[in-house]
């Protein structure tokens, strides 16, 4: 414990929260003369003996892709347990939202030493992490003239406000900055995610929307479900998504699971594990097809009636000569038939394994292929998703209950939320891909379209204002840390940085100033139930700000005073409370859930969570299964289009086919690179941590601790003994990290769970383990995505010096 | 009295921790001191053929807290009576009464004692007595997002989920009269032929 009584925490608020700060570390420590059983040992002992209250709340998610519900214990204002739903019933339709060791680990983050409590300015050189203690009135001056000042020398437009989702209810994090920026001209956009930029891009093209889904109690209906690359018990891919797998595999689904790790899902929810060499799916795929197409196991009535582009038959018009879906898997234009042969010396699959697997995902109908986001965030991220998409169209398992369409899969029928709280319209119309901010920093008024860029034939700015909240994007989770920190060093590029959050992140510590914000425990908010959930959470206020941490809404207000737009920005006077009641009442009450009670009977009944039961599932694309005629999807040919005409007028058939095909990645087992680089490492998302938050958070990280996973034999290779540290390290960068040796993934691959904070030696080697020191800027070329777990690397036990 | 007990789906079981989570909210206690701790199991091997793996691994987790033995072996180690059973029928620690020597540590099978070298007293899990008295199940029994765990007496779920309590590399049940029931991992049987390993021990 670091913190002291001096004089500006003497009055009575900031004693009770160093006690309370002090008792959390002081619960820790069992204490002798409580017995077992009796009195439990902890803060309840230390912290008074107030009344205990208990608040049912939505889990401070992080966006993560779960939205849980919390019953929080209170006593003294201080969160004493955390336990979770309990409503009873637990049925299919309206299951409990229970929590995972994330949620339920919250009160080591919450009450960690470490929290930022004052406003902090940079003291040394950027990225060095000095800073001096300034007030909040010092603080927002230097936001208000910093953002004048960029506005009048550049424009709005070198204002940016980057991804980042650490703080993820309806009124935190970045959309309250959004919204006032946009009072005052704007910024510059950005669109896409670094969680799914290819599938984003590339379902659309096959299916016209991203709302390909059914209601996830649709998977009891299946026979078959594969799991490609998904690992729902770990990412919580919607809460429940594992539980409901488990469900359809107690009705007699057969699930298989393929990864190149034996993942969480593939020991608790796969029949069968099928290890396959990463970046190599679509080949698999492809192969699949060979064998669905050649036993004439496809749909012939759902391809010709649904389906454009499979065969020469039913090419788009003015692309009649052109190499069809079936002509790239047979090989009748380029000499390679795609068999599972032809697949095995990809991908590692035996080829009687991937004739199986076809035979029984075509033949076990209805059937689910689920695509985990992991092997889209590649090189050729959008060839694995359309491959996918174009299995389930040629078995016709789309439009019909227990089948998937594939491709993003939001569900049907009820379109997700993500931003309700209303941040108005940006007057600056340039957006550009997400993953490209830091290109924006260097030649931003050099971009164009072939960089993605949208609204406008290019930026008539660089980036020259970084305002980052909630979010460690700036140096942790962004590809190539080393080159990333060289640009956001150079004063002359961004000219100020901003960042707000509840840690001095690796990002904070590229900050010229730091803003100290509360957690979702401490402020009102509004969640949603993310891809999936037919859910709203109240996430009330449970504790008070500590030291002078305020809510991201509050910083925004109070600097919206400083622009002379406070009554603007806050709609008349709205404080956080006021805006979930508005939220609640004026928006989702008004358009998807008009059943769901008010606020204020929301706040009384203290139920925490509003839940919609599922009875029948929604079936995606139903309609246009029975009549595309009447019911036509948005693409150009109103059909499932596995020849696509835009993607062939782009031509650019090297890297963006018309028709899905397996694409060797750029770096690559298969290439020279792999000589002085032979193993592949991917960055799989950790239980411990929501990307990088609870990094510092000790129940979650000494539960999983940050390794580097290394098959036995690749280890006994190198002579690394299981906890040995070993360095990893490519042309980009390197780490060290202790080595698990495990047999749990396949020879040849490396896992470096995302997400650990960088923690830089003086050689520039990261001791953190951050996988970012390794990855590339390079972007995917459709989708102008991320291609984080497309690397190569070389691992050798590590020696100091 | 009867005997409590816990009902272990190994085959549902994803490894996730939730139930030590809750367990450590609950109880207060320091990450190292895991009253309920997941052990990794991992066997078999990889077999490759021109290239190809045609034999891959396996692995399950096996989520244990005191299983609160019908002939508690650390009861009988416990050289002061510290370690002893309650009127609830529950085997707790006596803190005032234990030296620490760790002798119910190395007793039981299950490492279910859990030593704490800051008070340098052993601690263990009493199946949260108070929430039994409260009418509730232990923290970790209504935690698990797979719905793999379940409490109550053995008598009541041996009903709902039979008697099963052998799954490797447990030690054979018949010596301490474990209370939990096992459905065992699709898996479990390969553990018969193949070698199996904790793996992660450090994690435990």
């Amino acid at each position: 414990m670091s913190i002291s009584l001096n004089k500006a925490e003497s009055n009575s608020f900031n004693r009770r929260l160093f006690l309370k700060f002090s008792a959390m570390a002081g619960a820790l420590l069992i204490n002798r003369g409580n017995k077992p059983g009796k009195t439990r040992a902890g803060i309840t002992g230390i912290i008074g003996t107030g009344e205990e209250k208990i608040i049912r709340t939505g889990c401070p998610a992080h966006n993560c892709g779960g939205r849980c519900l919390l019953k929080v214990h209170v006593r003294d204002g201080i969160i004493t347990r955390i336990e979770t739903d309990d409503r009873p019933g637990d049925e299919v339709s309206d299951p409990q939202l229970r929590a995972c060791i994330r949620g339920r680990s919250y009160r080591s983050r919450q009450y960690h030493p470490d929290r930022l409590k004052y406003p902090l300015k940079r003291t040394g050189k950027r990225g060095e992490g000095k800073f001096e203690r300034i007030t909040w009135d010092e603080a927002l001056d230097i936001m208000h003239g910093e953002i004048s000042r960029v506005i009048r020398e550049y424009g709005n437009s070198a204002l940016f406000i980057p991804y980042g989702t650490g703080s993820y209810t309806n009124l935190n994090g970045r959309w309250p900055a959004v919204r006032l920026l946009n009072l005052l001209g704007g910024c510059l956009g950005y669109y896409n995610s670094y969680s799914w930029a290819c599938t984003n891009i590339a379902t659309p093209y096959v299916y016209g929307t991203l709302n390909t889904g059914n209601q996830r109690q649709d998977w009891l209906n299946s026979r078959y479900i594969i799991m490609w690359g998904w690992n729902p018990a770990e990412m919580i891919d919607g809460t429940n998504s594992a539980y409901f797998i488990k469900k359809a595999r107690e009705k007699g689904a057969r699930t298989v699971c393929i990864d190149p790790r034996m993942s969480m899902s593939a020991v608790a929810l796969a029949d069968e594990w099928i290890p396959i060499r990463p970046g190599t799916d679509a080949a698999m795929m492809s192969a699949m097809a060979w064998v669905i197409i050649t036993e004439k196991l496809t749909d012939d009535d759902f391809i010709s009636r649904c389906c454009s582009g499979f065969d020469s038959t039913q090419m788009p018009e003015g692309c009649e000569k052109e190499e069809s879906y079936k002509d790239y898997i047979l090989g009748t234009r380029d000499g390679i038939p795609k068999t599972p042969e032809w697949a095995e010396k990809i991908t590692s699959v035996p080829a009687s394994t991937v004739a199986r697997i076809a035979r029984e995902y075509a033949t076990l109908r209805p059937a689910v292929l689920y695509q985990g986001y992991g092997m889209q965030r590649r090189a050729y991220g959008e060839q694995v998703v359309r491959a996918g998409a174009a299995l389930s169209a040629i078995t016709g398992n789309i439009g019909i209950p227990g089948g998937w369409a594939s491709g993003l899969a939001s569900q049907a029928g009820s379109e997700p939320f993500w931003t309700v709280f209303p941040v108005g319209k940006n007057p600056v119309k340039t957006s550009i891909p997400v993953f490209l901010w830091t290109e924006a920093i260097l030649r931003g008024k050099e971009m164009g379209p072939a960089d993605g860029v949208r609204g406008a034939p290019k930026p008539d700015n660089n980036i020259k204002l970084i305002w980052c909240i909630a979010s460690n994007i700036l140096v942790n989770q962004h590809s190539n840390i080393n080159r990333t920190i060289k640009i956001l060093g150079d004063e002359k590029l961004v000219e100020f940085i901003a960042v707000q959050d509840n840690f001095l992140t690796p990002s904070a510590k590229y900050a010229d100033l730091v803003l100290p914000a509360c957690t979702q425990f401490e402020t009102w908010g509004v969640e949603d139930g993310w891809k999936y959930g037919e859910e709203v959470f109240l996430t009330p206020k449970i504790a008070d700000p500590p030291y002078e941490t305020k809510s991201d809404y509050r910083i925004c207000a109070d600097l919206s005073k400083k622009f002379g737009v406070w009554d603007e920005f806050t709609s008349g006077g709205k404080d956080e409370r006021a805006w979930a009641e508005w939220i609640i009442d004026n928006y989702y009450r008004k358009t998807r859930f008009p059943e769901m009670p008010l606020f204020k009977n929301m706040e009384e009944s203290n139920a925490g969570v509003y839940v919609k039961p599922v009875i029948e599932p929604v079936v995606a694309l139903a309609g246009f299964r029975k009549d595309p005629g009447r019911y036509p999807l948005k693409t150009p040919t109103g059909k499932i289009e596995l020849f696509s005409k835009p993607l062939f007028d782009m031509n650019l058939p090297e890297e963006i086919p018309a028709v899905p095909k397996y694409i060797t990645e750029w770096e690559s087992p298969f290439g020279r690179e792999a000589e002085k680089y032979p193993l592949q490492a991917i960055g799989h998302h950790y239980m411990s941590r929501v990307h990088s938050t609870h990094d510092n958070n000790k129940m979650t990280m000494n539960a999983f601790p940050q390794h580097v996973f290394m098959n036995d034999n690749d280890a006994a290779e190198r002579k690394i003994r299981n906890g040995d540290l070993v360095r990893v390290w490519n042309d980009r960068g390197a780490l060290v990290a202790r080595c698990r040796v495990t047999s749990k993934i396949m020879p040849g691959v490396i896992d470096i769970p995302q997400g650990a904070w960088y923690n830089p030696g003086e050689d520039g080697t990261d001791f953190g383990g951050n996988i970012n020191v390794l990855t590339t800027e390079r972007w995917t070329a459709l989708a102008k995505g991320n291609p984080q777990h497309t690397i190569m690397v070389q691992v050798e036990k590590y020696r100091k010096g | 009295m009867p005997q409590y007990a816990f009902y272990i789906d190994t085959s549902a079981c994803s490894g996730c921790k939730a139930c030590q989570a809750a367990c450590h909210d609950k109880n207060n206690t320091r990450s190292e001191i895991k009253w309920r701790r997941v052990y990794e199991i991992e066997g078999g091997g990889w077999e490759q053929q021109n290239g190809a793996f045609i034999s891959v691994p396996f692995s399950y987790f096996i989520s244990m807290s005191c299983n609160n033995c019908g002939s508690p072996v650390c009861v009988k180690a416990c050289p002061t009576t510290a370690m002893h059973i309650d009127k609830n029928g529950i085997t707790v620690v006596d803190p005032q009464l234990c030296i620490g020597c760790r002798y119910c540590e190395w007793a039981c099978p299950y490492n279910a004692p859990q030593y704490d070298s800051i008070i340098k007293t052993m601690t263990k899990c009493d199946l949260c007595e108070d929430y039994l008295l409260a009418g509730k199940k232990p923290a970790c029994a209504d935690a698990c997002p797979m719905r793999a765990l379940d409490f109550g007496t053995f008598e009541e779920l041996s009903r709902k989920y039979g008697e099963e309590k052998r799954l490797l590399p447990l030690p054979e049940p018949g010596l301490f009269d474990p209370g939990f029931i096992i459905k065992p991992h699709r898996d479990a049987g390969r553990a018969t032929n193949e070698k199996v390993k904790v793996a992660a021990k450090k994690e435990i």
